[in-house]
């Protein structure tokens, strides 16, 4: 009864394959495999989740991976999805699992969003002539002017980040990635002169070097978290929540937990690592606040403090009461977030999408007059750099990319993490896999993704007449929905197109 | 039809300016001279001026210039006056009949000082308490505009060609040391008197040649801080903010300018290390009332005048001199037409304010 025909079929080109068996050493999930007596080369595709590593190299493109036409009878109530997840349950008594971002077909707003562009009364400016520029301040931002005895202005700025561009890589722990994946960050962090977020598993001894362009994170687990960890960072970030999994707290696999990482993490090798949904001393508002002001106290109001929440129904309260808490910065994330392992209904059902959420904190926080109190930085997902000029003319400061950042490490969006065996290299902690991560290429590649980003931001900025990102910033006037209802308009504050 | 604030109207336009530092009185007429030689670049679809020391009798009140709709509003709105200041003349404000100007509102003038216990009661200093009261009757009386409301000066603004809207108002009738001017080359037709430039609050009047790619973002900014864009023109919108900068936040015209048309990041790192600071620290701290896209303002207030360009210099400016007067005009010929015989003429870059005052004593 539980025996389920494989998801997906592996589609072997005999007259192509040389029998080379790269497949079956490239594959961690034991897939493919030489029968010695056929002389041929078979699998068992069972165990295939499509991440198309042996696809990708076999030297004779003899390989492709398709979705299985076995269906149930069809019904649109009962898909064959939902009639799996009801044996698998059925059997093992289990929650689902599953990881990266939800994946079902809730509306996208970024791609009904379009953007502005100058014709005639305003020049356009083209990015190769005139200066462009992106830099970005993510701090509290004062409302007072300060002069000493002379008249002379005093800066009384708090602590301050500081972007090259609006782009950050966000919190992805060691130990949901790979230790290549994070000294990829790190580095192309430092390069491109923007941050990584080290999540919640702590810092590795080795990348303390790359401390002022790393966000450490303090999530409700705590783990890994110290007084030099805190110290070595540009920015703390607490994490209340993630897009990915709103209410509940992060989730290590014990598979995942081994040798540096429980180290890093100071925890007990093999053991699951399962943050608490809470943190244990923050119950309300207020305690936030202290938790804000003791890491303040802690760094000696050296660094700022970032809050992070999951985009929920009432996000914008939520906003609100943190840029009241002596908080610097409030990054939301949304309901596509990635994530490591998240239980599947979770994942699906809960939260919002952060194009509403973005639209309605940075509207409220208008309202209330507190803007300039936090900047935004919002996820979950940015997928290209049009939804970051988006996302800013909404309101955001900044965006974190997790899910575009593993992508251009080799991610194929499998959705597998959770098994610790990623094929690419990222989401595992097994050496053998892990070393196919070179870091000397994924930190390039990232390197390479935010400039042509960055590149393309600037191409678009231009086309508006604008030639500085903080003039784009709450821009709302250069978007315009489509096939958007007014509810929807109106609370992301844009007009229809046309109008 | 829909007016000027219930839909965003970009525009071309002309601007000039005279300024005597000596403070010596100037007739109205050179300032029509001067903008009626830039006729092609309006399209009579507005005009207007502002005019500097010209009400020397009542300048210690403000004068309000209002339009009415009809005259229930101006009921309404005289009632609202007389409820929080105290009124020490009123009339019409005297105008002439002229062929291309019509549809006139109703025009007046008060010259009014905010009653003393109004005033405490609000627990406002003076110049907030009648801001605040400007913008209760815009925003909630309707048919009632105040458009020009500082002390000492005035604005004079109407739809036709700016040659037309100084006849009109008699404005050879007046003399000022200073007088700005503005012609609109709106894309579409702004349907009422409101939207014609100057644009004025308080003692600070703005004419603006452009259209700032910015807008938004400077106006969600701003309407933070208690400022209401009600009209959706560029005009509105920066002259709240240099309002916030320099009257709220104590700013002088220069560090304005620094924050409004910074200068790009590139050259501020070439600075002596005190300026790379102050522009550092503008940038980061002021970010949101950073202006971009084409323009060329004239900011006009209470014994001086500046005018900016945007850092890139996507619009006309230039700036003569001869003696103590100072000449400023999108185009050279409407400075020759009044002042032949120049010292000097230069066209300043990018981001560079020119700031000229009433010398010494003069106030
Ligand atoms: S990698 Fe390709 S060629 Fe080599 S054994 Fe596998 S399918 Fe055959
Ligand atoms: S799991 Fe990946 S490597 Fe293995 S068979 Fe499937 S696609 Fe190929
Ligand atoms: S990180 Fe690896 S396991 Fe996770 S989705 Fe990407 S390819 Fe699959």
């Amino acid at each position: 009864m539980d025996y389920q025909y494989p998801e997906f079929e592996v589609v072997r080109n005999a007259d192509r394959c040389i029998g080379c068996r790269a497949c079956e050493r490239q594959c961690a999930n034991e897939v493919h495999y030489y029968d010695a007596d056929l002389g041929k080369m078979m699998c068992d595709e069972s165990k295939c989740v499509n991440c198309q590593r042996c696809v990708t190299l076999c030297p004779t493109r003899a390989l492709k991976i398709v979705k299985s036409d076995n269906t149930f009878r069809e019904n649109a109530n009962w898909t064959m999805e939902n009639i799996k997840e009801i044996y698998k349950q059925a059997e093992t008594g289990g929650v689902l699992l599953s990881s990266m971002g939800n994946p079902k077909p809730l509306p996208v707003y970024w791609d009904k969003i379009l953007i502005n562009a100058s014709q005639v009364t305003n020049p356009p400016i083209d990015p190769l002539r005139e200066p462009m520029e992106t830099r970005t301040f993510l701090g509290q931002k004062p409302t007072e002017v300060k002069r000493d005895e002379n008249g002379k202005i005093v800066n009384n700025l708090s602590s301050q980040l500081k972007l090259e561009v609006p782009i950050m890589f966000s919190a992805m722990s060691f130990g949901s990635i790979s230790k290549n994946a994070h000294e990829s960050l790190a580095r192309a962090a430092a390069e491109l002169g923007t941050y990584y977020n080290t999540g919640e598993g702590g810092l590795h001894k080795d990348f303390y070097k790359y401390g002022p362009n790393t966000i450490v994170q303090v999530a409700s687990g705590r783990f890994g978290v110290h007084k030099e960890y805190l110290e070595a960072g540009a920015a703390i970030e607490i994490k209340m929540g993630q897009g990915a999994k709103p209410g509940i707290g992060g989730h290590l696999p014990g598979t995942k937990t081994v040798g540096e990482v429980s180290r890093t993490r100071m925890i007990p090798e093999g053991s699951d690592a399962i943050s608490p949904a809470p943190h244990h001393d923050i119950y309300s508002i207020e305690d936030l606040r202290q938790l804000v002001f003791s890491l303040k106290e802690a760094t000696e109001y050296k660094k700022p403090v970032i809050v992070k929440i999951a985009a929920v129904h009432n996000v914008a309260a939520i906003a609100s009461g943190i840029a009241r808490s002596g908080a610097d910065i409030i990054a939301i994330d949304g309901f596509r977030g990635g994530t490591g392992a998240a239980p599947t209904r979770i994942r699906d059902n809960v939260g919002i999408p952060i194009e509403l959420a973005l639209a309605s904190v940075d509207e409220r926080l208008r309202q209330e007059g507190i803007r300039g109190n936090v900047s935004i930085v919002v996820g979950g997902s940015i997928r290209n750099s049009a939804d970051v000029v988006k996302a800013i003319a909404l309101g955001a400061d900044a965006v974190y990319i997790g899910s575009a950042a593993c992508i251009a490490m080799g991610c194929h969006q499998c959705r597998a993490c959770h098994a610790a065996k990623c094929n690419w290299g990222i989401a595992t902690q097994r050496p053998d896999l892990v070393k196919r991560l070179n870091p000397d290429v994924g930190y390039k590649r990232l390197v390479n993704l935010v400039e042509a980003w960055n590149h393309e931001i600037k191409e678009m900025m231009g086309g508006m007449g604008i030639n500085s990102i903080e003039s784009l910033k709450g821009n709302r006037l250069m978007l315009r929905g489509v096939g958007l209802n007014e509810k929807e308009l109106e609370i992301l504050g844009i007009k229809h197109a046309g109008e | 039809m829909l007016r000027e604030g219930e839909v965003r109207i970009p525009s071309g336009c002309a601007i000039s300016g005279i300024f005597s530092k000596k403070g010596k009185m100037l007739n109205g007429r050179s300032i029509i001279d001067s903008i009626a030689t830039m006729h092609d670049r309006s399209n009579g679809l507005g005009g207007g001026f502002a005019g500097y020391g010209i009400y020397p009798q009542y300048k210690d009140a403000y004068a309000f210039h209002i339009f009415y709709d009809n005259t229930s509003a101006k009921l309404a709105c005289e009632k609202f006056i007389d409820k929080h200041f105290d009124v020490i003349n009123l009339s019409k404000i005297p105008t002439k009949k002229v062929a291309a100007i019509t549809n006139e509102p109703i025009i007046m003038r008060y010259f009014v000082k905010p009653l003393p216990n109004r005033l405490k009661e609000s627990q406002l200093e003076e110049n907030e308490f009648t801001v605040q009261c400007v913008v209760k009757i815009n925003t909630t009386i309707n048919g009632a505009y105040v458009f020009s409301s500082g002390k000492n000066m005035g604005v004079f603004k109407a739809v036709g060609y700016p040659e037309d809207v100084g006849e009109f108002y008699r404005l050879d009738e007046y003399e000022g040391y200073c007088w700005t001017a503005h012609g609109r080359y709106p894309t579409n037709t702004p349907g009422w008197w409101g939207g014609a430039h100057p644009f004025a609050m308080l003692d600070l009047s703005i004419v603006h040649n452009g259209e700032i790619s910015s807008y938004d973002a400077n106006r969600r900014f701003i309407e933070m801080f208690g400022y209401k864009c009600t009209l959706l023109t560029d005009t509105e919108v920066i002259t709240y903010i240099i309002d916030y900068l320099h009257r709220r936040l104590g700013f002088s015209f220069t560090e304005v300018s620094e924050i409004i048309a910074a200068p790009f990041w590139d050259t501020i790192e070439s600075m002596k290390p005190e300026d790379r600071e102050r522009l550092t620290y503008f940038r980061n701290a002021f970010s949101n009332m950073l202006i971009t896209g084409p323009f060329s303002i004239m900011v006009g207030f209470d014994g001086g005048l500046m005018a900016l360009n945007d850092r890139l210099k996507l619009r006309s400016m230039v700036v003569g001199e001869k003696d103590d007067m100072v000449y400023i005009a999108s185009e050279e010929c409407a400075i020759r037409v009044i002042e032949p015989n120049l010292d000097k003429l230069w066209s300043p870059k990018g981001g560079e304010p020119v700031i000229v005052t009433l010398e010494e004593g003069l106030k």
